[in-house]
């Protein structure tokens, strides 16, 4: 899915381990590779190792084991000012006791670039971010928002090839956030650099991303495309992690390649798609989208699976509907309908049946 | 640019609801007064009530803290102690034309012997002695060894020659009614302040009744004075003392002790003579009032303060300058270790604090002294010879060691809280643009940590800078402060005026100081907590 016109491996994580205190890993066996220009997101809870990941790569920590990769050399014994990586923190990180320009003006005084050739990389940096005319500010006189167009710009300056983000936008208001994304995005993809960019947002992942690495407990659970992550989870962690999801728990009875029964604990039967189970007596989860849930049975096929529900909350949403319902013995089953004129409005209590296609209901990891 | 500052700028609770802004004008309140006075006056009750917290402590500090030391300022100008014991001498000074090129004549001489009579009797020459002594050496023992004398002085001559020509003077009684009647008053003046001043001493000092003791020998001086100049008042006794044998009172001070006639003694008492004075100060500076009344430098070798001045700004420096040496690499170190390393570092930090000041500096003068721990292990390293054993105590080596040991806690708190407010993710992204540990420390840590050392700096100068203790146990003489020398005066020499002149001028000196470095740091770029 990459964009960029390279698809060897730019940067590769080759069974790197990290433990801090030798006795825990903090990320186990990863494995990650990612090409010229693609922008790669890594998506974890805190404390799932996607930060120390991001540390690795830019050099502030050491890997207890593997080898990191940067253009095809290995990257474990450089130091960071080597590296040549820029990177762009959540605080920000601007020097305060700089102005703008002097903080832009730092990574190419320490390349040694002469004034003239510094004024004007600058000048263009901080175009490119539509800050042209606050050169002379301190950071401190600037918003939250100005201030990361800065960190942006001094992480570009010295034209770096792979820039990493840490959270940047974790510290701003929703509708600054959503510019921001487009913009960083839009800015990556026209200067053809490679991003790693760490995040918690899933919203964020999903919209920037050519793809988002989802990480827990030291681990990638699944590394794909947004869509994909977000139609085709994995596992039940990237179900419930991507997105809003519904769970259900059960046994799978009957399994063929495309399709499986599972015998919820109520005792009742559901169709689902077999992603994580493969023989018969399996305990699993299977996983749900709100959206996906069809309570206009005609629209499925005949033979499908029903199950009952009583209509718990009706929240009218808009452009969509959102129905809480109590299904197999769970009351927190949610349902997205669109606002449409031959959707009913349900009443708390009402019974209806719901069902959904066999390839909309993935039979998880228990 | 579409998107504005996050947090929008704080503002002060409007006092009541309903603010507007009219067109022109200040804000308004709903009841259409100025919004400014409203806030103020619901502001008011809070003031008052803080005010209330800290008025106990307030009080005590003005009564305990802030008085005592104004009186203590005042003394350093005060100087009323001359004028009060030798008011008489003090007035014939003004009129004598004598000064400088030679001794006063013989009215400042009769003065002198009233006042130096009354002063004996109420033993206050000996403290005018020690003050005058100061600034001048030797007139403590002429104002005791004369004050010794005065009451042997052969005035009465004139006392038995008036009673013998009018034997009526011989009584108190009669004294006393002549002395009520103003005319006689006037006539004769001196007779008049010296009869005062011997009733009031005899009340006063002897606690006797002056209508049964003897008039003293002053009172028959002062009015064969008065008589002598022409006075015959109405009502007072006819005496002729054109026959009178008369003795010069200048000869009996001459005789007395003859430094009495150097007009280099009377001119120190004429310029110590007005309330105030500036001789504590020049003193202070080592200078003093020439015998024309202007400032000059003291001799060289009573040259002591501007040198101790000097030692102590100097010195303070140093300390100054080697506890951010030590302390700075120890403040790194505690603000990027994890908490709970740091939190031990910090307890071996702060371990001096809780052990006795007197402990320490003994324990210096243990380790440091010629047959301490130090020379007796370099000696034993063989860096050091035997015979040539290093001096590190009672001299400024010592000082500066000691104190360095015990000021640097002062230096690494303020530090350490600076530091801990600067993200570890600066270094990082210094580096991130190509800075290597080093100019990523200069370029970008260090300058943060500036406040810290300036907190520190400033701190740990002015503790220094008016230590005691320390100093006066491990700095010998050549490592003492000024304030031992102020100590010294407080409670040696008893020298209180000189003593607040130097506190007074350290003080100046600090505020100046701190001044100085508001101008060029900013004293609210210093952060000493938080």
């Amino acid at each position: 899915m990459a964009q960029g016109s390279s698809t060897e491996a730019f940067v590769e994580f080759e069974r790197v381990q990290k433990s801090y205190d030798g006795e825990k890993l903090v990320v186990k066996d990863l494995n990650l590779s990612l090409p010229k220009g693609e922008f790669l997101t890594m998506l974890g809870p805190s404390g799932s190792g996607k930060t120390t990941c991001l540390m690795m790569l830019a050099g502030f920590e050491t890997a207890t084991h593997g080898e990191i990769r940067l253009d095809g050399k290995s990257i474990n014994n450089i130091p960071p000012h080597k590296r040549g990586i820029g990177m762009v923190f959540q605080n920000y990180a601007l020097f305060p006791h700089m102005t703008v320009g002097e903080n832009l003006s730092f990574p190419l005084e320490v390349r040694k670039l002469s004034k003239s050739e510094r004024e004007q990389k600058i000048a263009r940096a901080l175009d490119m971010v539509q800050m042209g005319e606050f050169k002379n500010r301190r950071p401190t006189q600037l918003s939250g928002g100005q201030q990361q167009r800065i960190a942006l710009a001094r992480a570009l300056v010295f034209e770096p090839e792979l820039v990493l983000m840490d959270e940047p936008l974790g510290a701003l208001d929703k509708q600054l956030r959503e510019t921001l994304q487009f913009e960083i995005t839009e800015l990556a993809h026209r200067l053809g650099i490679t991003v790693v960019y760490v995040t918690h947002d899933q919203t964020e992942a999903l919209t920037m991303s050519d793809r988002v690495a989802v990480f827990d407990d030291g681990r990638i659970q699944q590394l794909a495309p947004p869509d994909e992550l977000y139609e085709k989870p994995q596992n039940s962690f990237v179900a419930q992690f991507i997105g809003e999801n519904n769970t259900l728990e059960g046994v799978v009875e009957k399994i063929d390649a495309t399709t499986c029964l599972v015998r919820l604990d109520g005792g009742e039967v559901i169709d689902a798609l077999p992603v994580n189970v493969s023989k018969v007596g399996e305990r699993t989860r299977v996983s749900i989208r709100p959206e996906r849930v069809e309570s206009n049975l005609e629209r499925l096929h005949p033979d499908a699976h029903t199950l009952p529900a009583t209509v718990q909350e009706f929240i009218y949403m808009g452009d969509t509907f959102r129905t809480r319902l109590k299904v197999a013995g769970r009351d927190d089953f949610i349902m997205k309908t669109r606002n449409a004129p031959d959707q009913p409005r349900l009443k708390p209590g009402e019974q209806i049946r719901i069902g959904w296609l066999a390839e909309d209901c993935r039979a998880l990891d228990a | 640019m579409t998107d504005s500052a996050t947090t929008p700028p704080r503002q002060p609770m409007a006092a009541l609801p309903g603010g507007e802004v009219t067109e022109e004008g200040p804000m308004l309140a709903a009841d259409g007064r100025p919004l400014k006075h409203s806030l103020n006056r619901a502001l008011r009750r809070e003031k008052l009530r803080a005010f209330l917290l800290v008025s106990p402590l307030l009080i005590f500090i003005l009564v305990a803290f802030v008085a005592p030391i104004a009186d203590m300022l005042f003394r350093s100008v005060e100087n009323q102690i001359v004028s009060e014991t030798l008011p008489r001498t003090v007035a014939a000074l003004r009129e004598d034309q004598n000064l400088p090129q030679a001794a006063p004549g013989e009215p400042v001489y009769e003065a002198l012997y009233t006042d130096l009579f009354i002063a004996a009797e109420y033993k206050s020459h000996t403290r005018l002695g020690s003050r005058l002594n100061y600034e001048m050496t030797g007139l403590s023992s002429l104002f005791r060894g004369t004050g010794r004398d005065v009451g042997r002085f052969d005035t009465d001559i004139y006392t038995d020659q008036f009673i013998e020509a009018e034997p009526a003077l011989e009584d108190p009684v009669a004294w006393t009614n002549w002395m009520e009647q103003d005319e006689i008053r006037a006539g004769l003046p001196f007779t008049a302040d010296a009869w005062d001043a011997w009733v009031k001493l005899t009340v006063e000092a002897n606690e006797d009744d002056p209508l049964e003791e003897d008039v003293e020998d002053f009172v028959y001086t002062a009015l064969y004075r008065d008589l002598a100049n022409g006075a015959d008042p109405e009502g007072f006794p006819d005496v002729d003392v054109s026959e009178f044998e008369t003795v010069s009172i200048k000869a009996l001070f001459e005789e007395s002790d003859e430094d009495w006639v150097d007009p280099e003694i009377w001119q120190v008492i004429k310029t110590y003579s007005p309330a105030y004075t500036d001789g504590y100060f020049l003193n202070s500076v080592d200078m003093m009032n020439g015998p024309d009344g202007d400032a000059q430098w003291r001799p060289a070798d009573e040259q002591i303060y501007l040198k101790l001045f000097w030692r102590t700004m100097w010195m303070s420096l140093a300390i100054t300058f080697s506890c951010i040496l030590l302390g700075y690499p120890i403040a790194y170190l505690l603000s990027t270790l994890p908490l709970r390393s740091a939190n031990v570092l910090m307890i071996l930090v702060l371990l001096p604090f809780w052990t006795s000041l007197l402990v320490r500096t003994s324990a210096w003068k243990v380790l440091l002294q010629q047959q301490g721990v130090i020379n007796d292990t370099l000696v034993w390293l063989g860096i050091v010879s035997d015979a040539n054993r290093l001096a590190l105590i009672n001299n400024a080596t010592g000082t500066v060691i000691a104190m360095t040991h015990i000021l640097l806690p002062f230096m690494i708190l303020p530090l350490y809280s600076v530091m801990k407010t600067i993200p570890p993710s600066y270094m990082r992204a210094a580096k991130s643009m190509g800075a290597n540990d080093w100019t990523a420390f200069w370029r970008v840590w260090f300058p943060l940590s500036v406040p810290g050392i300036g907190a520190g700096s400033i701190l740990a100068f002015i503790l220094s800078i008016g230590y005691y203790i320390t100093p006066e146990i491990v700095g010998g003489t050549e490592g003492v402060f000024i304030s031992n020398r102020i100590a010294y005066h407080i409670s040696s020499s008893l020298n209180w005026g000189l003593a607040a002149a130097l506190g007074t001028i350290l003080l100046a000196l600090v505020l100046t100081l701190y001044w100085v470095y508001d101008r060029i740091v900013g004293i609210d770029n210093v952060k000493l907590g938080g």
